[in-house]
């Protein structure tokens, strides 16, 4: 890692040209530009989730720690390649004035002619769409869950502001439930008549999970509070009986379904470079995320 | 109403982040104390359980003789996917599989055994919601195959109930030549009808290998020059730098070109070499793969055009290794070929006289599979010759493994302040996503089959087709050796080849790539 202290952007373009040099691999291979906009105390752990997430997308990630806007413009940076990343990396952090306009310093370090993407790993802006660097992005990845507090509200305004491109992680993180859900209508296909989605008390992602399945299934959804972790259970009923998953330990569920013998899945809770990287395997439009966000607006104007 | 008519409502073909989960269904393996049933096929089904890709209620029934126990069964695959699987080890991924594990002990001749493997069976679907749907894994010799099919059939194992399935997967070799690959179909399509059967290559499981198809159809600069009018020749290349090792009772008498040239490098070139399928279905894709093998044509000069060779002592890689007829099990006199080159024509507009050159062998120089084109020299050069004395052909090589990419070769100035011209590669690496994230070939193909989604693999007439190209090979190799004319010429461990190969291809004026 080179450390380059009162830089600009030009100069971070050569120095990692440079690193590729040094490394001797000119070409890189690499597929995207992915932005993450974070606080000095969490850029180490965000940078750590993408590292992994880019031995599946090797990617150019810049880190922008945005500081205190007040005084004089500086930029710092440290610019590297290798150790443990696929691809390049650099984090910049920026300190006064330039802090209003920090894609003045990423523009000119966008990998020419290929997707980016930007993530907000705790504070995401309340229209990700509308932000000086969300502009920039194709995709633009918020953490509802991650909000110090105020998570469902913070769900609720992602869900209000969303457009094309956006997405959040508590919505990621349910696609193991929906795929189960899912393949155990396969399984049985059985009119659902009525359904509950038991989790924490707040939860952004089991509010979603029920907006998602009424929305797919046009039936009541309740949704009910347990002490966790996450979402504990799902249950639909069907005239024949309940389906129903149960998972207490954030691990392992118990999977039972009308006139068949309990059986017990694996179904972990994912952690961040995983989430991570299933975001970036597509960056086109996600509709069916969509019709979930404006159905859980819905349901919550209906309460 | 049935299931198909109001469709799954929380199903959407625009929902692509849900993952393609297996419907209920068991598997039943045969040979499971061998290295493919524990460094592969085990692992891979841990894997995929890890990944969340297999039904709750997924179970596995080992089938062998030995005196074991379930639990005892449970260890063993317990023990394999501590050593091979992919992903991390978690307790409660195990705990989900381990449930659904059973042994039934037993020779493949005994109606007793095969009895219990009928009412273990029955007892998983009422048990553990297996619905009927059962995988015949047959990790085991094919000498086998007839009596294993013969005794599933017999009790009743091969006819799924209505609604249900019943498969049966097999590996390669698919029969040893062409009448034996018939016969080995008519066991199997005896019992089981043709979709039903499942042919592991396990090639054609590999990302780069399905990235060929992407490559040439998702894009338009390769198309144009992808014909006899820009392509010189293409050379397919699988080589390893082991031995034989341990397999002598199976190499001896099989030999590299019916081991490799027969399946896996005929596949490779079926792919690079097909016209566009009308879709990327299982059907579209098999017409495109039969009518591309059916137009291929050998060359009349046998002695000429193809080569063999037996691996002789030496040093590779700086390791002091045996010959090919010294090691263990492998008879003074044996003509097994340990090296293989041929090469082929195919005769249609796009190809034709554009000759295919493929090889493999043991104790090469390292292990590499690759497919290069090579294209033709430019047809004028405004350069003086003496600039472009370094400038080779143009190649687009791709590495289906390791290091899995694609590589561009072409001229460029050399710095400086005279005109020189010389080769230079440009790499490209999809980082590490064929390697490390992405799937094994193993667990990709397990999947399919328990999905029932065939495109990946081999249907008898492609390998009937196949044994068609290289039994005229393999025909003429053993007159040769039956008339004392020739042997398999003996090459130094640890090199390219025999001197024969690169005769070959010096006579049309050519040169093999060094991988």
């Amino acid at each position: 890692m080179i450390e380059l202290i009162d830089t600009n952007s030009a100069e971070i373009a050569a120095e990692l040209q440079r690193a590729r040099v040094r490394a001797g691999s000119p070409a890189m291979g690499m597929v995207m530009t992915l932005v993450i906009v974070v606080e000095a105390d969490d850029a180490e752990g965000a940078m750590r989730a993408a590292r992994a997430a880019s031995h599946e997308h090797p990617a150019r990630v810049l880190g922008v720690i945005l500081g205190d806007a007040r005084g004089a413009a500086e930029i710092g940076a440290q610019v590297g390649t290798g150790s443990g990343w696929t691809g390049e990396t650099a984090l910049i952090r920026l300190k006064g004035e330039v802090v209003k306009h920090p894609e003045s310093v990423v523009l000119p370090l966008l990998l020419p002619d290929s997707p980016v993407a930007v993530w907000w790993p705790n504070h995401p802006p309340a229209d990700p769409a509308n932000d000086p660097l969300g502009r920039l992005a194709q995709r633009r990845i918020t953490d509802a869950a991650a909000a110090a507090r105020g998570k469902t509200k913070a769900m609720q305004q992602q869900c209000r502001t969303y457009t094309v491109g956006n997405t959040d992680l508590a919505w990621t993180r349910i696609t193991p439930w929906r795929a189960l859900l899912a393949a155990a209508l396969d399984q049985q296909p059985l009119r659902v008549t009525r359904a509950s989605v038991t989790a924490e008390r707040i939860s952004p992602s089991a509010d979603l999970l029920a907006a998602w399945l009424a929305d797919r299934l046009k039936v009541d959804v309740e949704r009910m509070s347990s002490s966790g972790p996450g979402i504990t259970e799902v249950v639909l009923e069907t005239r024949e009986g309940p389906i129903r998953i149960a998972r207490a330990d954030g691990k392992l569920a118990t999977f039972s379904s009308p006139g068949r013998p309990d059986r017990p899945v694996a179904l972990k809770r994912r952690d961040l470079p995983e989430l991570l990287a299933e975001e970036l395997r597509r960056l086109d439009e996600d509709d069916v995320y969509a019709e979930t966000t404006r159905r859980l607006l819905k349901m919550e104007t209906a309460k | 109403m049935s299931a198909k008519e109001i469709g799954n409502p929380l199903r959407d073909p625009r929902d692509r982040r849900m993952p393609r989960i297996a419907g209920p269904c068991g598997m039943v393996l045969f040979g499971v104390t061998g290295d493919l049933s524990r460094k592969k096929i085990m692992p891979a089904i841990y894997d995929l359980a890890n990944r969340g890709l297999l039904p709750p209620g997924f179970s596995l029934t080992g089938f062998a003789r030995r005196d074991w126990a379930d639990q005892d069964f449970a260890q063993i695959v317990h023990d394999s996917v501590k050593a091979h699987a992919r992903t991390e080890f978690r307790e409660e991924v195990w705990q989900q599989l381990a449930e659904g594990f059973r042994f039934v002990p037993g020779n493949f001749d005994d109606d007793l055994a095969f009895d219990r493997l009928r009412r273990t069976i029955e007892e998983l679907d009422e048990l553990r919601g297996t619905g009927g749907n059962h995988a015949f894994y047959l990790a085991i010799p094919p000498g086998f195959f007839g009596d294993v099919v013969g005794q599933l059939n017999e009790h009743g194992l091969a006819r799924p109930r209505t609604e249900s399935w019943r498969r049966v997967v097999i590996e390669k070799p698919f029969g040893h030549d062409l009448q034996s690959a018939r016969e080995l179909q008519d066991i199997l399509g005896d019992v089981f009808p043709s979709d039903s059967i499942f042919r592991i290559d396990h090639y054609l499981g590999k990302e780069t290998v399905q990235n060929i198809l992407a490559m040439r159809f998702a894009n338009e600069m390769f198309e144009p020059i992808w014909n006899s009018n820009y392509v010189d020749h293409v050379q397919i290349t699988m080589a390893e730098d082991i031995g034989i090792g341990g397999r002598a009772g199976y190499y001896d008498g099989i030999g590299a070109a019916r081991d490799v040239i027969q399946n896996h490098l005929l596949q490779l070139l079926s792919l690079v070499a097909m016209e566009e399928p009308t879709s990327f279905d299982a059907r579209a894709l098999r017409i495109e793969k039969q009518k591309v093998l059916s137009s291929v044509t050998l060359p009349r000069r046998l002695d000429l055009t193809t080569a063999r060779g037996q691996y002789a002592a030496g040093w590779a890689g700086g390791v002091k290794v045996p010959g090919f007829l010294e090691e263990e099990g492998i008879k003074r006199t044996s003509t097994t070929e340990t090296y293989a080159a041929v090469t082929l024509n195919v005769e249609t507009r796009r190809w034709a006289g554009v000759p295919f050159y493929l090889r493999t062998g043991k104790r090469l120089g390292r292990r590499v599979t690759e497919v290069a084109i090579v294209f033709k020299r430019a047809p004028h050069l405004p350069f003086a010759d003496a600039s472009t004395e370094e400038l080779g052909q143009n190649a687009l090589v791709i590495r289906i493994q390791p290091d899995e990419g694609v590589t561009l070769r072409f001229g460029s100035k050399v710095p400086g302040t005279q005109m020189e011209i010389r080769d230079v590669n440009m790499d490209f690496v999809y980082g590490g996503a064929f390697t490390e994230s992405s799937p094994e070939a193993y667990e990709r193909l397990i999947l399919d089959v328990l999905l029932g989604d065939p495109p990946l693999f081999p249907r008898h007439e492609e390998v009937e087709l196949s044994w068609q190209i290289l039994d005229p090979v393999l025909e003429f190799w053993a007159r040769q050796d039956e008339k004392g004319k020739a042997k398999p010429e003996h090459y130094e461990s640890g090199t390219w080849g025999p001197a024969s190969a690169d005769a070959m291809l010096a006579r049309d004026g050519r040169v093999w790539r060094r991988p």
